[in-house]
């Protein structure tokens, strides 16, 4: 039975502030996740040999060790050798961390495909390397890399639900909590995975409308 | 002839790649407002010359001389300098994909040379009109014809206004009735004494401006002179056959 003083009364009050404190994670680490994987690509592409190991080093490890166990080590972990975190600062961190990795492998990618023409001519220009990365290589392969990044923010909105796990209060956290005090667990999970639906639904469109709006004139597929 | 200023000298330069002798010894000396072309066959050495002059390529030995000043390649900040007074087009035009006419040609005058935003629209602005484009100047590079992209690569070239520039085969990805326009732009340049080194398989117009003809063969400059002297009826040149062979293909 529909019971409109649980659903009104109890759950969406709760997703609600679960919703609050999601949208909190993802648009600040979509954002700073996605700044830091152009830099930390172009890097990759770009770098003196160092800076390259370095960086793919990151990205294997980050790539390679499941988010979940990243956000323990940060949160249970971190603190040992006296760094604390929040529960939201922690999860913030591991998911800008996570996802830069991702946006890293995009964006090197995209890299590869400007044309070392280009590359020649801005430095027959007088550009410097980092000139010619920064005003002419990254503009490009930000805007090749965008569909793959926007993939990658897509997942990142559906993995921000792990950090329940370190007892961040976001949609999940609050979704369980609703559903262990009254085991409704169908209603209350019908519920969660449509907040999440929504979500992606409203981030696809918003994907789509930036793939449009930096599209280079002329150019057929960017 | 008056005595020529040499402003750029180009000593002995020497490249192997992938284990393949590409250049071997070329030297040349460019006056001030010569037109020097540099003709062959494919696989000659002509773009690896150009490209060895700028350092896009680096040379394994030799020296580059502009304006009497040596060009210190291994110094990041002199070389940079360098290649801002030498102008390069390139067979592919390789503007910047991601912005308008304008914003390619004046991209550089902003980021190299310093110049404010304005003033670097107003000059790149001028350049285009120069080559005839004032009006695409807000299309981007996927917007234009190669003829037309050829002609904003070589606005940008002029704004930064080069001491000489280098052209490596400019018409020759153009579909041949976009060859007129560009040429005429070049032919106009070296008209208005702008000094030019050009690899180029167009003979009817090496033989009517070059000032010389470089002949290369097997990264080899094996002959070079004045087209008259070159293209005689009474020369037996290479150059000349090369000339006659490519234009009896033509018919």
């Amino acid at each position: 039975m529909f019971d409109s003083a649980f659903v009104f009364g109890e759950l969406l009050p709760a997703l609600n502030r679960g919703l609050v404190v999601s949208i909190a994670l993802i648009v600040p680490a979509s954002i700073i996740g996605f700044a830091g994987g152009l830099a930390l690509g172009c890097l990759r592409g770009f770098g003196t040999p160092w800076m390259r190991r370095l960086g793919d080093w990151y990205t294997a490890i980050v790539r390679g060790v499941p988010l979940a166990v990243q956000l323990m080590m940060i949160y249970f972990a971190l603190p040992k050798i006296g760094i604390y975190f929040e529960p939201y600062g922690a999860a913030l961190l591991s998911f800008i961390l996570c996802s830069a990795a991702y946006h890293s492998e995009y964006v090197r990618g995209a890299l590869l495909s400007i044309s070392q023409g280009q590359i020649k001519a801005a430095k027959a220009l007088g550009f410097t390397t980092i000139q010619t990365v920064v005003l002419i290589v990254a503009p490009q392969a930000a805007r090749r890399a965008l569909p793959g990044c926007g993939n990658e923010i897509i997942y990142l909105i559906k993995y921000s639900s792990l950090a329940y796990l370190v007892t961040c209060m976001e949609l999940m956290g609050e979704g369980k909590v609703v559903a262990s005090d009254t085991f409704r667990f169908t209603e209350v999970f019908i519920a969660v995975g449509a907040y999440y639906l929504a979500m992606v639904t409203l981030a696809t469109w918003l994907l789509h409308w930036l793939e449009r709006r930096f599209r280079i004139p002329g150019f057929g597929a960017v | 002839m008056a005595a020529q200023e040499i402003v750029l000298e180009v000593k002995d330069i020497s490249k192997t790649l992938g284990g393949k002798e590409i250049l071997k010894n070329c030297s040349l000396n460019v006056a001030r407002g010569e037109l020097k072309v540099l003709i062959g066959p494919s696989g000659a050495g002509k773009s690896t010359l150009l490209q060895c002059i700028n350092c896009l390529i680096p040379p394994d030995k030799g020296e580059i001389v502009l304006e009497g000043k040596t060009l210190d390649r291994t110094d990041k900040k002199s070389l940079c300098a360098f290649r801002a007074r030498v102008g390069m087009i390139f067979q592919d035009f390789n503007l910047f994909d991601h912005l308008t006419a304008r914003d390619n040609v004046a991209i550089a005058l902003r980021k190299v040379r310093g110049m404010g935003k304005k003033e670097a629209a107003e000059r790149a602005m001028d350049e285009l009109a120069r080559v005839g484009l004032a009006n695409r100047y807000l299309l981007y590079p996927a917007q234009l014809s190669g003829g037309q992209k050829q002609r904003v690569a070589i606005a940008r070239a002029l704004a930064m206004d080069p001491t000489v520039i280098l052209l490596d085969e400019p018409t020759s990805a153009l579909d041949p009735e976009l060859v007129g326009e560009v040429l005429s732009v070049i032919r106009d340049l070296a008209q208005h004494g702008m000094t030019m080194v050009m690899a180029t398989h167009q003979m009817d117009f090496a033989r009517a401006l070059a000032n010389e003809i470089l002949f290369m063969q097997n990264g080899v400059i094996i002959e070079q002179g004045t087209p008259a002297k070159l293209l005689a009826e009474s020369a037996t040149t290479r150059t000349k056959d090369f000339f006659t062979k490519l234009t009896s293909e033509l018919e």
